[in-house]
């Protein structure tokens, strides 16, 4: 078994590789894929913050399209308004992806299983026809964006380099946070409403409190995941939110692993890498992607990441053979 | 606002409403038996589309495209039981919807390579193509009013079936309380075929019915499944007679986001605001219902399992 120090040095190495990647990239002619990269990585952000919902806590949250949509929306808002500063725009749009997280989770989260599912799905739609209806940021046509948002004075975002290593150390510590809320007390409160509610609650942890808390993390995460989409892409459009969106964004974390550390980020690269090669192939690139959603459902329903787990556990908390061997 | 246009837009959502009821019926009997959520139900509706379109250019009969389009989806559900529902029985719904899912995307391509990309027309029949008289005043589409008729019928039907007959009884049972039906001796497993397969042929019918007043196009499926999947929830799962009402309550509330509420705000507000919030209203009725039915019922109007 690897030891905890080489895992960080594995960590270490990707994130080097990721940094050089813009630099190395035009040697090889693979200056398009610098954008294509980052806007994995912003997926794979999106992804885990699922997953910590999903994944962590159990809840089947189908509409978290409509959270990114949140975040991009704010982007276009302000970019509307002629604000263009990212200290701004990142924060406002994780505070309002959170706020309507918070809202809309008080809501869902009375309800239970499949109920949960729609519930969330529906005020996702909701917000999908809100954003739609709104005609001052293009409406079903979507927004072109004027410029990439400002950060810091002779920081230039416009260039897709530098645009690329801002997303990359975002995307990085944000991911980092969240691994360490999934292992803090926190996250282990959450695995255990997972495992069994009824006792959680018996043993006096406030339930709905601590789901809420999850959810509106996830929905603030999701919204800067859309900041950054839209920010990247230049344009937002309501197709960000449409709620097939969502079930993509579900099908990544299982994919991926449910409830594992790298669950999300490793599902968002296989699809979305798969996607990419697959779109170059043939024009019936779903197909393919449909047959393998079945045979991961029938085969691997822990997901990728679990097949690698099987010989390296991670977290302590998740695999019983793990415990106690990381001190 | 006359009391004719108030019918002729009652009529309208009851129609939809009826259709919703028929996609519904089989995709909550299947939930509420076996405990399997299928994405895949809109692409069984799809199915239905397609094949009776084609089925009514060739042969030139409707009814023979509605006879043709459902036994054509029975066999094709018949195999997507075979081959993959049955190994997803004991999984939890994400791998379920994850599976169906990917049913999605494949059907998709498949009627993307058979028909092509731009939606298909389907014929209104001829003889059905005029208006009718219903009232004085209210000429009202024939075909609007078979959609109407047909529905009634096949509801009545349905409610007939699983109500008051035995094995209707059996299939009541399975939803409510599998292990206990197991128990008294029902075999749950083959009622459940059956339910998959009746639920495909009402998928069908729908489809078949609705094509030539929806566009017949790769996707109608994704997009009448979320409505269906509503009408699910509203009704609480596994209940007919819930998909029923809440089927029948979706249309109308529906009709009425789209037809009134516009019309109301265009009297009330400044155009503008009217042209902006009309459309929107009119998408999110139906969510709000099901958002407002929750709040008060966790679990549905009728829950078969409550």
């Amino acid at each position: 078994m690897k030891s905890f120090s080489s895992r960080y040095i594995g960590l270490g190495l990707l994130f080097v590789l990721l940094a050089a990647f813009p630099l190395v990239a035009p040697l090889f002619g693979l200056d398009f894929y610098v954008g294509f990269v980052r806007r994995v990585l912003v997926v794979a952000l999106a992804a885990a913050s699922l997953n910590f919902i999903l994944g962590f806590g159990g809840m089947v949250a189908l509409g978290h399209a409509g959270f990114i949509g949140m975040g991009a929306y704010t982007v276009v808002a302000l970019s509307d308004a002629g604000v263009m500063s990212a200290w701004v725009m990142w924060p406002l749009a994780m505070l309002i992806a959170g706020i309507v997280a918070a809202l809309i989770g008080t809501v869902a989260l009375r309800t239970r299983g499949v109920y949960f599912i729609m519930t969330t799905l529906a005020f996702a739609q909701m917000l999908y026809f809100v954003v739609v209806s709104l005609r001052r940021y293009g409406g079903d046509d979507g927004y072109t964006l004027m410029s990439r948002p400002t950060l810091l004075p002779g920081l230039d975002l416009g260039n897709e380099s530098n645009f690329y290593w801002v997303v990359l150390v975002i995307v990085t510590l944000a991911l980092w946070w969240l691994q360490r809320a999934t292992q803090a007390r926190f996250g282990h409160a959450l695995m255990g409403i997972r495992d069994n509610e009824t006792r959680m609650r018996a043993l006096g942890y406030p339930v709905f409190r601590l789901q809420l808390a999850a959810f509106t993390i996830a929905g603030a995460i999701a919204g800067l995941a859309g900041a950054l989409l839209a920010g990247g892409n230049g344009f937002v459009s309501p197709a960000t939110m449409h709620w097939t969106q969502s079930a993509t964004l579900l099908v990544m974390v299982v994919i991926g692993g449910l409830g594992r550390s790298w669950g999300g980020p490793v599902g968002a690269v296989v699809w979305l890498v798969l996607e990419e090669v697959l779109k170059q192939q043939t024009e019936h690139w779903h197909m393919p992607l449909g047959l393998l959603l079945i045979a991961v459902a029938l085969w691997a329903p822990k997901g990728l990441a679990a097949l690698y787990k099987r010989r390296l556990p991670l977290t302590p908390a998740l695999s019983p053979e793990g415990r106690g061997s990381k001190a | 606002m006359s009391g004719i246009l108030v019918l002729e837009q009652l009529l309208n959502g009851l129609g939809y409403g009826l259709m919703l009821f028929l996609l519904a019926a089989g995709l909550t009997l299947v939930f509420g038996i076996m405990d399997v959520l299928n994405l895949a139900h809109g692409s069984l509706f799809m199915s239905g589309a397609y094949v009776a379109a084609e089925a009514h250019t060739r042969t030139g009969s409707f009814t023979a495209a509605i006879v043709i389009a459902v036994a054509v989806t029975v066999v094709v559900a018949l195999l997507l039981e075979v081959l993959l529902m049955r190994r997803l029985y004991t999984r939890d719904h994400l791998a379920q919807v994850l599976a169906t899912f990917g049913v999605i995307l494949v059907a998709d391509d498949i009627v993307k390579m058979a028909w092509g990309p731009s939606p298909v027309m389907a014929a209104t029949p001829a003889a059905l193509s005029g208006p009718i008289e219903l009232v004085e005043g209210l000429p009202y589409p024939a075909y609007r009013l078979v959609i109407l008729a047909g529905g009634l019928l096949v509801a009545l039907a349905l409610y007939l079936l699983v109500n008051h007959t035995r094995i209707g009884m059996r299939v009541r049972a399975g939803a409510s309380d599998r292990p206990m039906a197991e128990l008294m001796g029902v075999r749950v497993g083959r009622i459940f075929n059956g339910v998959f397969l009746l639920g495909a042929a009402l998928a069908a019918l729908a489809g078949a019915l609705m094509g030539p007043i929806v566009a017949v196009q790769v996707g109608m499926g994704e997009a009448i499944l979320i409505p269906a999947l509503v009408v699910l929830v509203i009704g609480g799962i596994g209940s007919v007679r819930g998909a029923f009402v809440a089927a029948l309550l979706v249309g109308v509330v529906d009709t009425i986001g789209r037809a009134f509420v516009p019309m109301l705000l265009r009297a009330t507000l400044p155009p503008a605001t009217a042209a902006d919030l009309g459309p929107l209203f009119a998408e999110v009725a139906m969510y709000a219902l099901m958002v407002v039915v929750l709040i008060f019922r966790p679990s549905g109007l009728f829950s078969a399992r409550a």
